[in-house]
């Protein structure tokens, strides 16, 4: 799976300014909720979900970077968004470091094979560094969209 | 990318290659366990993996096909997106390798403590 199978270009976002974790998963949510692609009124409800999740153990997955998640019924195929806090944040990461770049995921419940397919592409393209860091220092959305882009055209970095 | 990380994307062929066969000591544990839950290795196994592997000083590998992963790394556990019915074999190196197999054989049996 590649990164334009799932992350919704036009709601990526390099200027979070949350400084808890509820409050960066509040504005991934919406901003996919801007663009249609999370139905409207669902909003909180997949919030709640989400942070649910957190409390069964933190998504951030190490090297400054989270996977926020859940399932939910409202969504017919797999959705994501990627976010970026120039400063990152304390996510209770598995290493202990702050985290800077986001992956919220919401997929239906009974597609669990494209989650995995979702976490696999972003985790094996996050173990390059170089990619990892580039996408960190991203200024702007179109940055980051070239920078996805490009990986998506080397899917064994 | 520092050596310990490239050596973690180092595929088995190139391993097994000649030459690299001399340096590359047999392991001292080898395993095959199945993904049985329903929804794969996906974020929270893969933690429970990487942690419960962490506890060894055995180096410990996760072979898929033609892939080689690094246990104790929840990066390369999750890039096997390794889906219900899945097929993984385990290799331990050093003196806690059949410990360290027996327990995550053990995870993998319960389900990671999931339905």
């Amino acid at each position: 799976m590649k990164f334009a199978d799932f992350i919704c270009f036009e709601s990526i976002h390099t200027g979070i300014t949350a400084r808890s974790k509820e409050g960066v998963i509040r504005e991934m949510a919406q901003s996919l909720l801007d663009v249609g692609k999370l139905p409207n009124g669902e909003l909180d409800g997949i919030i709640k979900a989400i942070m649910k999740r957190e409390e069964l153990g933190s998504t951030g997955i190490g090297r400054g970077v989270a996977v926020p998640h859940t399932k939910h019924p409202s969504v017919g195929k797999l959705v994501g968004t990627v976010a970026i806090s120039p400063v990152g944040l304390d996510f209770e990461s598995l290493d202990g470091e702050k985290v800077q770049l986001f992956f919220l995921l919401v997929s239906p419940p009974d597609r669990p094979g494209d989650h995995l397919r979702a976490l696999e592409n972003i985790s094996r393209q996050l173990r390059d560094d170089g990619f990892c860091a580039a996408l960190k220092q991203a200024k702007t959305p179109a940055d980051v969209r070239t920078l996805l882009e490009q990986a998506d055209l080397q899917p064994h970095h | 990318m520092d050596h310990a990380e490239r050596e973690k994307r180092l595929p088995a062929e190139q391993l097994s290659d000649r030459g690299m066969k001399a340096i590359m000591p047999p392991p001292d544990a080898v395993r095959t366990v199945v993904v049985t839950n329903p929804q794969g290795l996906h974020a929270r196994p893969a933690d429970l993996l990487a942690k419960l592997a962490q506890q060894y000083v055995a180096r410990i590998e996760i072979i898929r096909g033609s892939e080689r992963n690094d246990a104790k790394s929840i990066f390369s556990v999750l890039t096997l997106g390794a889906e219900e019915g899945t097929e993984l074999q385990f290799e331990a190196f050093g003196p806690d390798a059949v410990a360290a197999l027996d327990a995550i054989a053990e995870l993998f049996a319960g389900n990671f403590g999931e339905e």
